[in-house]
């Protein structure tokens, strides 16, 4: 395998540099990325596809004499290419919009937090081809009813990031990453087909937790087997914390100032101290967690992630910011930007779980959903781009779960789970067990009482 | 300004044309001569522009250009793929060797190939060298786009954002195979899409529309922007004091153009071959019987002109054929790419897409829609006692189940078989074996309407379609 570390911050920045010079471009900044991928899947015991992947791309800004800043992505990097990317970005600022015009962060040279991320050295395809069989048979032998893993994959990469601009910020990031999915499909005799799966993160190959994935692929599609419908109603419902955390990120826009100043998101500039949540609940993005494989030490524009309270005690409390959006509301950029002409602004990784450490600030209840009767406990929800209406705060979902009654769960055949995440927010009953890291956060089970839930008993 | 500045490959004379035959018949011969049962090479060359209006203000312009290539290697069934943006012999050549390797092959010089050469090159593109020339600019783009949001202002109420965006994709391809396949095409596709976001106290409603076509330079500047504003305006009227439907099982009709993605999602898919590969498919045996309501006949092609999943030859370099899936509730055949082909037996359709050199070509749908009917849209309507009708569609999607989901985005009562109030936050559930057969009437107004699918081959241009139908029972999910 081709190491993917091909790019050098100094000579891309001095080619930069002489470009810009040559083309009359004063300011300009750039971020890049390469990466080299390889993945494997497999199909009842053979290789189904065995895919490798090289790639780079390079996004440029300019500004120009107007101060006015034009973009342009390219995926050649050969110096026609530089150029060519560097003119048409010369050329677009001509449309930029002098309401909205980025600058560079002023902390795009502040010092980064040193990330635990060991590098590890790829491993052959083959092995990763052996790895994945060995885990396919495994799965199938689970059960007799899970016949095929029809979506599978091991997969691999090493990549790099670098930003750099024309008054000498120049970050690099270089990160190995592995990951596994297994969703098994499972069919008896006269029944419906049910399927679920598990995914797995780390930093090599070798580090993967093959076999957690494998028993939690099992567990979760022999639970299904056993479905009933669900009468339509309005249930407490228990999110897993991978439900919650898709909840809860589809619904990001709340706390993204791009979205406030553009009028989209529910939150409006004099949300901020305002009682969003119940009192119990704390909402922090933290891409610097030691569980968010993947981590970056800095964003688009070369400012640091750190670690931002959202909610606190059910207050809402900061927003993400880019360094446009930082700049209208007064405050320090956040590390959450992308790069742009007009910036975009995401979360990295949540944290979500109670606010303090009395039974008031946790939320603790006692609770245990295999207690009570009634209990609608959601796995996995579906469909989040098609039934989130973020700026309305009304989502619909498909939902793969379980009814507990008499302290037994048992399979829901399909249903859909409606509400609005206002309400959620406000409707939390408590949280249940310990907060499970996963890859997209970290979140224990949250209650949530009176989900309308549609199903077709 | 007519275009950016920066020169495109067709005019630099950088264009993927003949002069790759002999770079490209070396990779070929020192793949075949690996071992390897079949080689193909995938160029790209892409333009794009994306921009966005919002309010009175452009507020992105974002060009983005590239170049790259997708290798896969055959060995029998089984097969490796390789991408990469290094398109020198020698980069070609290191990708030939990563491909090789995962099926155990090594290139040598020495070994016996039964490799002929490349045939004459099938050029596509040769009549649509001037398409990108011939797109609207960005001044006129921009001022196009402006006006939207202008017209939107005119004709809304209660808007609180105002949104119009565009986005222009050259694409030059150039398909090479060890079998001899050696084409080329040029595909243009423009897009535009208005949304508006109405505001009034607690009540809230976002909606959007999407135009889209292919291979025709002068659609932005064709587009009618006021009746796209008067339709949205009016939709978003509706909708913002809309009450949430009752949950419940209805019946459903819902109306001509994207109400096709019921289709898409709910069969359309599972009539791919790598659905049939996967084994996720409840059709797989099933050519010949009957899997729908015989008032149900569904065509999948990519010869509708300028429709957005037109093309005029696959990322295989085979001609699109005109394929009926299903006639008159019978299944007829399956949607097949080459892989397809190989691994199931049913015969390739031209229909083996990838958004980009980056992935694998898969079997993929083009226009896709289910045919008219002879009913009128206000007989299906006037059939229901009580039930929803849908008059837009969000998005949807089908799990390796066959359990299908998609949201309404614009719905309706009917009661005593007339349209009655508004209503949001409807998703309909279903799995593909129950409901196909519940599609019992379909009206005479079929139309396609333009949108992007993504699947195993990435985000590709596709249409979906339909008259009016009637789904004579449905889950529908809300509150």
């Amino acid at each position: 395998m081709a190491s993917s570390t091909s790019l050098h911050a100094s000579d891309l920045a001095e080619q930069l540099q002489t470009l810009a010079t040559e083309l009359g471009v004063a300011r300009w900044d750039l971020g890049a990325a390469c990466s080299t991928d390889t993945s494997v899947q497999v199909d009842r015991g053979d290789a189904k596809q065995l895919k490798g992947a090289q790639r780079s791309s390079i996004t440029v800004r300019a500004w120009n004499a107007d101060g006015l800043v034009g973009i342009t992505s390219t995926s050649d990097l050969s110096p026609a290419g530089l150029a060519r990317a560097l003119a048409g970005a010369r050329d677009a600022s001509a449309y930029g919009n002098p309401d909205d015009t980025p600058g560079f962060s002023p902390l795009a040279t502040a010092p980064l937090a040193q990330l635990e991320q060991p590098l590890s050295e790829p491993r052959a395809i083959l092995e990763l081809l052996e790895t994945l069989k060995q885990a396919e048979a495994e799965l199938l032998s689970r059960h007799p009813a899970i016949s095929t893993v029809p979506y599978n994959g091991l997969a691999q990469r090493s990549s790099q990031r670098i930003y750099l601009n024309s008054e000498g910020a120049c970050r690099e990031q270089q990160l190995s990453t592995a990951s596994l999915y297994l969703y098994a499909r499972a069919e008896e005799t006269g029944r419906k087909p049910r399927s679920s799966g598990a995914v797995r993160l780390a930093y090599g190959a070798g580090e993967l937790d093959v076999a957690g994935c494998i028993e939690e692929a099992a567990e979760r599609t022999i639970q299904h087997l056993d479905y009933a419908p669900i009468a339509t109603g309005r249930y407490t419902c228990v999110f897993s914390p991978e439900a919650f955390l898709d909840l809860i990120g589809a619904f990001s826009s709340l706390f993204n100032a791009r979205a406030v100043l553009d009028g989209v998101s529910l939150s409006q500039r004099e949300s901020l101290g305002s009682q969003l949540a119940v009192p119990f609940l704390s909402i922090h993005d933290n891409g610097l967690h030691p569980g968010n494989i993947g981590a970056a030490s800095f964003d688009g524009e070369g400012t640091p992630v750190a670690r931002l309270p959202l909610v606190e005690g059910g207050v809402l409390r900061h927003f993400l910011h880019s360094e446009a959006t930082a700049r209208a509301f007064g405050v320090a950029p956040t590390g959450h930007a992308g790069l742009g002409a007009k910036v975009s602004v995401g979360p990295h990784w949540f944290e979500i779980g109670p606010a303090g450490s009395s039974d008031e600030q946790t939320g603790a209840r006692g609770l245990d959903r295999f207690s009570q009767d009634g209990i609608v406990w959601i796995d996995s929800l579906s469909a989040l781009h098609a039934g989130v209406k973020a700026s309305q705060g009304s989502f619909s979902l498909p939902f793969d779960g379980w009814l507990i009654q008499g302290g037994e769960a048992r399979s829901i055949e399909a249903a859909t789970v409606a509400g609005d995440i206002r309400q959620v927010l406000k409707s939390l009953v408590g949280f249940e067990g310990e907060a499970k890291v996963t890859p997209d956060g970290v979140c224990p089970l949250v209650w949530v009482e009176g989900l309308s839930i549609t199903g077709d008993a | 300004m007519v275009l950016l500045a920066t020169p495109t490959p067709s005019l630099t004379g950088d264009s993927l044309d003949q002069r790759w035959r002999e770079r490209l018949e070396a990779v070929l011969a020192a793949g075949t001569a690996a071992g390897a049962s079949l080689v193909e090479v995938f160029l790209e060359s892409t333009d794009h522009i994306g921009l966005l209006a919002e309010q009175e203000r452009i507020t992105n312009v974002s060009p983005a250009f590239g170049r790259g290539a997708g290798l896969r290697v055959f060995l029998g069934e089984r097969d490796g793929f390789v991408s990469t943006n290094d398109l020198s012999e020698a980069g070609l050549l290191q990708a030939l060797d990563q491909a090789l390797g995962m099926l155990g092959l090594t290139r040598s010089t020495l070994g016996a190939h039964g490799f002929a050469g490349l045939a004459f090159l099938h050029d596509h593109g040769a009549s649509k060298e001037s398409w990108l020339q011939r797109c609207p600019g960005l001044d006129e783009s921009t001022a196009r786009l402006l006006e939207a949001t202008a017209l939107l202002n005119r004709h809304g109420d209660h808007l609180q954002a105002r949104r119009g965006s565009y986005a222009r994709d050259w694409q030059e391809v150039l398909v090479a195979a060890s079998d001899g396949t050696f084409a080329r095409d040029i595909r243009l596709h423009q897009s535009v899409g208005i949304n508006a976001l109405a505001s009034d106290g607690d009540h809230r409603a976002s909606l959007g529309r999407r135009y889209g076509s292919s291979g025709r330079p002068d659609d932005l500047r064709q587009w009618d922007a006021e009746a796209s504003a008067i339709d949205l305006c009016g939709s978003a009227r509706a909708m913002l004091y809309a009450d949430y439907v009752e949950a419940g099982n209805y019946p459903v009709v819902l109306a001509n153009r994207f109400g096709g993605v019921i289709f898409h999602e709910a069969c359309g898919h599972l009539l791919e071959t790598t659905q049939v590969e996967r084994g996720t498919t409840p059709f797989a045996e099933k050519v010949g019987e009957r899997i729908a309501h015989e008032a149900v006949t569904a065509v999948d092609e990519g010869l509708s002109d300028g429709a957005f999943g037109s093309l005029s030859m696959d990322d295989e370099g085979m001609e699109p054929q005109r394929t009926v899936l299903i006639e008159n509730g019978v299944l007829q055949r399956f949607i097949s790419d080459r892989a397809g082909e190989l691994r199931t037996g049913h015969a390739r359709t031209g229909s083996g897409r990838r958004q980009s050199h980056a992935f694998a070509a898969a079997s993929r749908m083009r226009n896709t829609f289910i045919a008219a009917g002879p009913h009128t849209p206000e007989q299906l309507i006037g059939s229901v006692d009580r039930g929803l009708y849908c008059k837009s569609m969000g998005g949807g999607s089908v799990g390796p189940t066959g359990q299908f989901n998609f949201a309404v985005e614009e719905g309706y009562l009917i009661e005593d078989g007339q349209l009655t109030k508004p209503v949001k936050g409807a998703t309909l559930i279903g799995e593909a074996r129950e409901v196909m057969p519940r599609i019992s009437m379909c009206a005479n107004d079929l139309e396609l309407a333009a949108g992007f699918c993504g699947s195993v081959s990435g985000s590709i241009f596709v249409t979906v379609g339909q008259p009016h139908i009637k789904v004579d029972t449905i889950t529908v999910g809300g509150r």
